[in-house]
């Protein structure tokens, strides 16, 4: 990886006219921080002012403050972000930044990890749960339809008596109660 | 020597037969997992710690130490044999590591790492043991003004020492502490952020925004980027270290391990900077420089025993004021209070028992690591070529399972797959992870110390200002604070004074 850009100057991400184009979706991150923030003051201006001698400031100070600092911090960012800063993405093991991303894996993965939700209760996690790792295998790339399969219902049928019936752990049995 | 008698009564009470196979399974479970690429210790801990919830407290907790050591030794051989490590404490470990094993010596690589870890690991579990009482003395004699700063004092450090931009490390800890806000104020009953929602009143498990943010979010986050290829995972044997090996490596251990215990036991503390002084210093004082940048060995033993050392430090805030510096900690701290058990000054004296059984099998769990990762690497080196989509998959899975494990409600579903996405905003952005984390699990402790000082002065602003500790404390906040401010004017006199 590495190349001749190594020996440009580093400050390169700083710099609004060098050459990298300014990150402008991290203004949704400031609009995203503010609106938290105004949720906050709404929400707590909504609450009843108790104080006693014992709690002489009540419940509202602290969630009041929180949203004014998260305003604040979402106008500081904004500059920031106009004077040309930006983050620096995450990278690891198996993270390839040079690629543009890829959304319909992770919506095909949202998918999927929201049906187990909606399903857990009452398909179980045996079935749910082999259903969410089948569902995400697939949807990262795997084309081995069987193998992936029958991983995944070793795996829920492993995890359900090694942690639910043997740890003690809570996981429901769902359609399949009296069968496991 | 009351100590030394209370952590003998916890040696007596792990060197049982099950719970000897208890530690067992904890460390070979935590090594397992800590080695697959993409989880570090924080995730391992997090994804982990709902298979302790059926057991008692102390094997719970028997188990833990296990997870806690072998998570940390996983990490170190993905970035030996991976290079590109996903935690930042074994960024530097990959330097030398990851270039021995390249030139062949992955073997003796990993051996100086996993006996590094040992060595440092007993000496931070030796210097928490002798040093952990005195901290608890001290913290006994603090009020409640003076926790409370050093909580500001926790949250200015994540945010504002570690990471590159204060504003996105704010943005964070602000996230978080609105996070741990959701729920009934239990001092006036009224539900905060809640939404009506009943499953909010109890506020949102820690467990939940932890594997949320790590795993889910670290798991979309892959997703939307995977490699076509997987990294190349270069092949090891048996690992062992010759005698010159040995006579390369001592010196570094014993360094590694005295940069990382202090560090690691700070609130601004983490394995980033020992690692890195560590690295330095070997560099500076070794014989064979000219192997440093082509894998030398000292590059990775001193390393590797600041990144142990650390960790045996952390777990002195951790245990003695109840205050989490790393996400580990931040997350062990979580399991302390799912058993109902707060860490803190009175932890040693209502659960005594407990702490010294945690403490004894943190040194048997090392122990164990290190009779199992030798003969074991090979096994560990094959965990790498997981095909990815499995191991996202597994992760998602798994993620799910702990989750909903916790309260039995698919509601905690959703709210992982919420927290998920924002752990995936906060990647892209580049905002800190550790912060969110820390706050979401000291507001809620922070609030309560504020409340209860002004209890204390009848609701006088000015009782939020306690003793000598909180002026000590508040002046390094502000210190830190300053810093950057005072460092740009040094600059500009200097580059004034340049020109002339």
């Amino acid at each position: 990886m590495t190349t001749m850009n190594d020996t440009a100057p580093r400050s390169a991400a700083r710099d609004p006219q060098g050459g990298r184009s300014a990150d402008r979706a991290q203004y949704g991150v400031c609009a995203f921080l503010a609106l938290v923030g105004i949720a906050v003051i709404v929400d707590t201006s909504l609450l009843d002012a108790v104080t006693t001698t014992n709690d002489p400031i009540g419940p509202r100070p602290v969630p009041m403050l929180l949203g004014a600092l998260l305003i604040v911090v979402s106008v500081v960012y904004a500059i920031d972000v106009a004077r040309g800063g930006t983050g620096e993405p995450e990278g690891g093991e198996d993270v390839d930044l040079t690629a543009s991303m890829n959304w319909r894996t992770v919506l095909l993965l949202v998918a999927v990890f929201v049906a187990n939700a909606l399903l857990i209760d009452w398909l179980g996690w045996v079935i749910s749960g082999s259903l969410l790792f089948w569902g995400s295998a697939i949807a990262l790339g795997s084309r081995r339809y069987f193998l992936g399969l029958a991983i995944a219902i070793t795996l829920s049928l492993i995890t359900f008596y090694a942690f639910a019936i043997g740890l003690g752990v809570n996981l429901p049995a769902g359609v399949l109660r009296g069968i496991l | 020597m009351d100590n030394l008698m209370d952590l003998l009564a916890g040696f007596g009470n792990v060197v049982t037969p099950a719970n000897l196979l208890i530690a067992l399974v904890g460390v070979t479970v935590g090594t397992a997992v800590g080695v697959l690429p993409g989880i570090g210790p924080a995730m391992t801990v997090a994804l982990l710690l709902p298979i302790t919830y059926g057991m008692d407290p102390t094997q719970a907790f028997i188990m833990f130490a296990g997870i806690f050591y072998g998570g940390m030794y996983g990490g170190s051989t993905t970035s030996i044999l991976l290079n590109t490590p996903g935690e930042s404490s074994s960024v530097i470990t990959a330097l030398e590591g990851n270039r021995m094993a390249k030139a062949g010596r992955a073997a003796q690589a990993l051996a100086t790492a996993a006996i590094g870890s040992f060595v440092a690991g007993t000496i931070g579990t030796l210097l928490l043991v002798l040093v952990t009482p005195a901290v608890v003395s001290f913290a006994i004699s603090l009020g409640a003004p003076d926790f409370l700063a050093i909580i500001v004092l926790a949250f200015i450090a994540v945010t504002a020492v570690l990471g590159s931009s204060r504003v996105r490390g704010f943005a964070s800890l602000l996230l978080g502490l609105v996070i741990g806000l959701i729920g009934i104020d239990l001092v006036t009953g009224q539900q905060r952020l809640t939404l009506g929602i009943p499953q909010l009143a109890d506020g949102i498990d820690v467990v939940v925004v932890a594997v949320g943010i790590f795993a889910v979010g670290e798991a979309l986050w892959v997703a939307a980027h995977l490699r076509r290829k997987a990294g190349e995972v270069i092949p090891v044997g048996q690992p062992w270290l010759g005698r010159k090996d040995w006579g390369r490596s001592w010196k570094p251990w014993l360094r590694g391990a005295a940069f990382g215990f202090p560090f690691g036991a700070i609130p601004a503390g983490g394995a980033e900077i020992p690692t890195f002084l560590s690295y330095v210093t070997e560099r500076k004082l070794t014989k064979h420089p000219e192997e440093f940048g082509k894998g030398a060995i000292e590059g990775v033993a001193g390393p590797e025993a600041a990144n142990n050392a650390s960790a045996a430090g952390t777990l002195v805030p951790m245990l003695a004021i109840g205050l989490p510096t790393n996400a580990t900690a931040a997350i062990m701290l979580a399991a302390f209070q799912s058993y109902g058990i707060q860490p803190g000054p009175l932890l040693f004296e209502r659960e005594s028992t407990l702490v010294w059984t945690l403490i004894a099998s943190l040194f048997i769990g090392n122990l164990l690591l290190l009779v199992l990762n030798l003969p074991l690497a090979p096994v560990w080196a094959k965990l790498l070529r997981i095909p990815r989509p499995y191991l996202y998959a597994g992760i998602l899975f798994f993620a799910s399972m702990g989750a909903y494990a916790v309260n039995a409600q698919a509601i905690d579903l959703f709210l992982l797959l919420l927290l998920g996405l924002i752990g995936f905003g906060m990647r892209r952005f580049g905002l800190p992870v550790l912060p969110l984390i820390i706050g979401v699990i000291l507001g809620p402790m922070a609030e309560r110390q504020g409340r209860m000082a002004l209890q204390l002065s009848g609701g006088d602003l000015s009782g939020l200002i306690g003793g000598p500790v909180s002026y000590v404390v508040y002046s390094v906040i502000a210190l830190i604070l300053l810093w950057p401010l005072a460092r740009r004017y040094v600059r500009r006199a200097q580059r004034e004074r340049l020109p002339a």
